[in-house]
């Protein structure tokens, strides 16, 4: 648990692929509901959570605030990217499997 | 206009004052204010808001609970206010879906905070309980020791219930967690 190898949180993999573009928590929070047309709802306290722990891993980070604006911004870094890829293997890998199962069965 | 109600929960029942105060902004009862055992409301839409409490690590003045704070309002709610280390907020309903923790990691943290801040004060309870049953019998046999070893004594035992209460609600999420995330 906790390596870099193993399976990431939802929120998490959802958090990372929202911030390919920079975004403020509010907007993490919109973009992974719309995203997942709903079904996806980050609670404030996760999401700040999640945030702060990817901050310090270097997997995201915080863009310099504009003057005016008191909502901080993040990006993905490279080593956040190579992360969400590699969870994009794990999971095709899942799915792979099972429809390699389900369909042999069915076939 | 404002009303304000006066209510008692226990410590570990922090899930049904949050349900009590989402019936009364049901009602169109909105949270404003809260203090020692008293909840201040005002007049809203029925359901106009959500409203949602938890118990932080560190008091709401503290550094670090400042920036949650400022967090949490800048995903549109509000601050209400606080309870020691309890803060309460609330938001509208129009403006989205308002939990703070959605996943069974930090529930269970949570749990664990809530275990660590009633752990704390049952060990005074107990020793102010000694302290006054022992003075009561060698040498100071009044109603006044007997009233305090009495009254810390029932409460003693009120936090430890609150304290195996809380970790049997932990011991079920982490059930659950090993089935989901």
């Amino acid at each position: 648990m906790g390596t870099e190898s193993s399976a990431l949180t939802e929120a998490v993999y959802y958090i990372l692929l929202s911030l390919l573009e920079p975004l403020h928590g509010y907007g993490i929070m919109q973009n992974v509901e719309a995203m997942s047309a709903g079904r996806v709802h980050l609670a404030a306290g996760t999401l700040y959570g999640a945030i702060n722990t990817m901050l310090e891993r270097d997997w995201i980070r915080s863009l310099p605030g504009e003057t005016d604006s008191r909502r901080k911004q993040y990006q993905i870094t490279e080593k956040g990217k190579a992360i969400l890829a590699a969870e994009i293997k794990r999971l095709e890998e899942l799915i792979h499997n099972a429809s390699r199962i389900l369909g042999g069965k069915q076939g | 206009m404002r009303r304000t109600v006066h209510k008692v929960f226990p410590l570990w029942d922090f899930d049904k004052e949050e349900r009590w105060l989402n019936e009364m902004a049901s009602k169109g009862l909105a949270l404003v204010s809260i203090g020692y055992c008293s909840y201040t409301f005002e007049n809203s839409d029925p359901g106009e808001y959500t409203v949602r409490l938890e118990l932080l690590e560190n008091l709401p003045t503290h550094l670090e609970s400042e920036r949650y704070i400022r967090f949490i309002e800048d995903t549109g709610a509000e601050y209400i206010g606080a309870m020691f280390r309890w803060v309460y907020f609330r938001k509208k309903h129009s403006l989205g879906e308002f939990d703070l923790y959605s996943d069974y990691d930090c529930r269970i943290r949570h749990l664990n905070r809530v275990l660590w801040f009633i752990g704390g004060i049952t060990p005074l309870m107990v020793v102010n309980t000694l302290q006054f049953l022992l003075n009561y019998y060698e040498g100071w046999p009044d109603i006044f020791h007997l009233g305090f070893g009495l009254f810390f004594a029932a409460f003693a035992v009120f936090a430890i219930y609150g304290f195996l209460r809380v970790s049997q609600m932990k011991r079920k999420l982490k059930r659950e967690h090993m089935l989901y995330e």
